[in-house]
């Protein structure tokens, strides 16, 4: 098992434990699990918040109602021109109200590690602990003009602060604050979601937070627009403005399009094709990404 | 003589006047109330193009009988309707989605909040009251954009439908 897959495990087991302690609440006697309209988790970010791919939603993970406790994890996969991404994430939904997550990132910089005296292969590894609470709203139901409302944080760690260093950023570790809100819009079968992100993550931070041309929250704008084909299948693109912080590499927003298809009630694939931009001193870094996330 | 002829007057008035929405023949009757197209919670579709869409009056009917069915026979939500007046229930829901569909009826039925209190639906029970729907529009060849146009009419009552 990899070091990474590892840590997950060990995560997913510290937040198993959270999740039994809670039933004994109010709730306990009303207790559901399971219970949402397909597809209405999303899928599960490279973050581990579920959303898009690339950018959260005012979802909370798994695929239980306010009356019960979901979980949802994914493994997902990138292959751009010149670096490999991986991320494992698992996420715990708690009264469709509050979500925490975790996830793993490891980017392997393949001959680029090489090109920037780190080594080929060499790995930047990062940590993502996620919270998020939905404000008000609802993403199917209720009126057409409210859409579901959340606000959360990433709490990101990296494992590589020589790395993070060398290339001029300034911290390790940083926390991103964000707002989303969400609507599966019926009449048109469309669902759109906006998300603005208080940050200073370099590469998502796995080049690190803040850098030698700023070391200030910036404010961005990312958002999803997908189309409803059947009630298993919808496809879309996704947006995500990001900072440029670092003099000697230029950081791009990222695009993607996407088709997520739910296998079953518990299982969603999903096919990108990524346009990450300059990473690292490497530009055009497109590709494919693959995420296959299991909700319950 | 006098008290036959009342009595024969007392049986043919009932039969003269229209039924009482809230009292049918054939129906179990419930509080009386105001019959009002107001009360399907949503307006209709303007045009025929829904209507049309969902294979007019007979189209709907046979959505409504499957999606009834399945409710009844539901092993997750088949005990909320277990209790249920089901011919009432078949009539009105017919009613109230051939109105919204604007497809040439009026709806005689309670509004939302009547029709489901104490019935204890919860979320995951309206999710799958919504899948059972949609597998009779999808049954009735019903396009899934054209679906989900219809249930954009019946989302916004989840408040009224959901307990708590």
């Amino acid at each position: 098992m990899p070091a990474f897959m590892r840590r997950t495990t060990q995560i997913a087991t510290i937040l198993g434990a959270t999740v039994a302690l809670l039933p004994a609440s109010a709730h306990a006697q009303d207790m559901r699990h399971g219970g949402k309209l397909v597809l209405t988790n999303g899928i599960s970010t490279i973050e581990g918040a579920s959303g898009g791919g690339l950018t959260p939603w005012a979802t909370i993970a798994g695929n239980s109602t306010k009356d019960g406790i979901g979980v949802q994890a994914s493994a997902t996969v990138a292959e751009v021109e010149d670096y490999d991404f991986r991320s494992a994430s698992i996420a715990i939904g708690i009264f469709d109200r509050v979500e925490v997550s975790y996830a793993r990132q490891m980017l392997d910089t393949n001959w680029v590690g090489g090109a920037l005296g780190l080594g080929n292969d060499y790995k930047l590894d990062q940590d993502v602990f996620g919270l998020k609470v939905k404000l008000f709203g609802d993403m199917v139901y209720g009126p057409s003009a409210l859409p579901a409302v959340a606000i959360g944080a990433q709490h990101k760690k990296n494992l590589d602060g020589a790395v993070v260093r060398a290339v001029g950023g300034r911290h390790a570790e940083g926390t991103d604050f964000y707002a989303s809100a969400t609507k599966l819009f019926l009449s048109h079968s469309v669902l759109a979601s906006v998300t603005g992100r208080l940050t200073k993550a370099n590469q998502n931070g796995l080049l690190g937070f803040g850098g030698d041309k700023s070391d200030a929250y910036d404010f961005h704008l990312e958002g999803t627009l997908a189309y409803q084909i059947s009630r298993k299948f919808a496809v879309g693109g996704e947006y995500r403005s990001k900072p440029d912080k670092l003099g000697i590499a230029r950081e791009d927003d990222w695009y993607d399009l996407f088709a997520a298809y739910a296998l079953n009630r518990n299982l969603t694939a999903t096919l990108a094709y990524a346009d990450l931009g300059s990473v690292a001193t490497v530009p055009e870094q497109r590709g494919v990404l693959f995420q296959l996330q299991a909700g319950f | 003589m006098f008290s036959i002829a009342l009595l024969m007057a007392l049986q043919t008035v009932p039969a003269d006047a229209a039924p009482a929405p809230h009292a049918m023949p054939g129906e179990e009757p419930v509080a009386a109330y105001a019959p009002s197209n107001a009360n399907a919670g949503a307006r209709a579709f303007a045009g025929d193009g829904m209507a049309k869409a969902f294979g007019g009056q007979a189209g709907i009917r046979r959505i409504v009988d499957t999606f009834v069915n399945r409710n009844f026979a539901d092993p997750v939500i088949g005990e909320i309707f277990a209790n249920h007046d089901q011919v009432r229930l078949r009539r009105t829901i017919f009613e109230q989605f051939c109105f919204i569909l604007n497809a040439g009826c009026d709806y005689s039925g309670r509004d939302m909040r009547n029709a489901h209190k104490d019935m204890g639906v919860q979320q995951a029970d309206m999710n799958r009251i919504v899948e059972n729907l949609q597998f009779a529009m999808a049954a009735e060849g019903v396009s899934f954009a054209a679906q989900n146009r219809f249930l954009s009419k019946l989302a916004p009552m989840r408040g009224q439908v959901v307990e708590r």
